[in-house]
């Protein structure tokens, strides 16, 4: 099970969370100028990297709040977490 | 007559969540290494209010407490706790006010809150949560021991003593974790659960009651 820290209540079991998916993916600026490809590629297309990976969680039985985890897909280690609406971080 | 009919409807209606445990919880704490109880109808608020905000200062005055802010940490001021749920979101627990129907007087809780939060700037919402959850009493040397068969939370006094309270879950089911006392926790759960964490409460207990 990962542990993970929430940036409001601390490191909590993984099951008190909620998976949200791939992290600053952006509403498109003008969608009715989208064509059908361009919005199904907005709505369905994710990245699937196999390394670190910018995705949300939710605390769902905690302060119930969303935030951004930089996580290894592949070894599950967990490099940063930080607010929404902040950026990136940069790891080293 | 119809007036007596009314008032014994009401009295009727108004049965707390755990009310059928009242003689197991007494035979739990007997033994004395352990207290379970429940406190029915506490008055329970869901203030909602960004905490830099004029009226949240002005709350804070109706409470006579400012708003904690840092996670996880609940004030107390009177007969009044202020628990922190998120950064603009806090619980505020009173006593239980009676069958007053809501918004019918101006002296309750919700109503002096609702009058100090006033309507010039911002956003304020104050909503009336007190059925969501009922609230049990654990207190006693083992408590931590009992709630520590099914929650994952560190427990020790120096990480969450008087003063700290936490949303988790026990058991599986989402409760409030509050710390009242060095051995005292109140935990608050929802009345559709209260049953389910009330059952488990008394199996994780059987040990250390004799």
């Amino acid at each position: 099970m990962l542990l993970i820290p929430c940036p409001w209540c601390g490191p909590r079991d993984e099951i008190e969370f909620h998976y949200g998916g791939q992290a600053h993916v952006a509403y498109p600026e003008d969608p009715a100028a989208l064509s059908d490809e361009e919005w199904a590629r907005y709505l369905f297309f994710r990245d699937n990297p196999k390394g670190r990976f910018a995705e949300r969680w939710s605390h769902s039985a905690g302060c119930r709040r969303w935030f951004n985890v930089v996580r290894d897909t592949a070894t599950n280690e967990i490099h940063a977490v930080y607010r929404i609406g902040e950026p990136r971080p940069v790891i080293a | 007559m119809a007036e007596r009919r009314n008032a014994d409807r009401r009295s009727a209606d108004r049965r707390s969540p755990l009310a059928g445990f009242a003689a197991r919880f007494e035979t739990a704490s007997a033994g004395g290494a352990l207290r379970l109880a429940e406190i029915p109808f506490l008055t329970q608020l869901n203030l909602r209010v960004d905490a830099k905000s004029p009226a949240a200062e002005r709350i804070g005055r109706a409470l006579g407490t400012t708003l904690p802010v840092e996670p996880g940490s609940a004030v107390r001021s009177g007969d009044l706790t202020v628990l922190w749920l998120g950064p603009d979101e806090w619980l505020v627990l009173g006593p239980d006010e009676g069958e007053a129907e809501i918004g019918a007087g101006g002296a309750g809780l919700r109503d002096r809150l609702v009058e100090a939060a006033g309507s010039a700037d911002g956003h304020v919402s104050v909503v009336d949560v007190s059925a969501q959850r009922t609230t049990l009493v654990l207190a006693g040397a083992r408590a931590r021991d009992v709630l520590a068969h099914g929650c994952a939370l560190d427990l020790h006094p120096r990480v969450f003593g008087p003063g700290r309270c936490a949303q988790t879950l026990l058991a599986r089911a989402q409760v409030v974790l509050v710390a009242r006392e060095t051995d005292e926790f109140w935990v608050l759960c929802r009345s559709s659960f209260a049953g389910y964490v009330a059952e488990w409460l008394l199996d994780a207990a059987a040990e250390y009651v004799t």
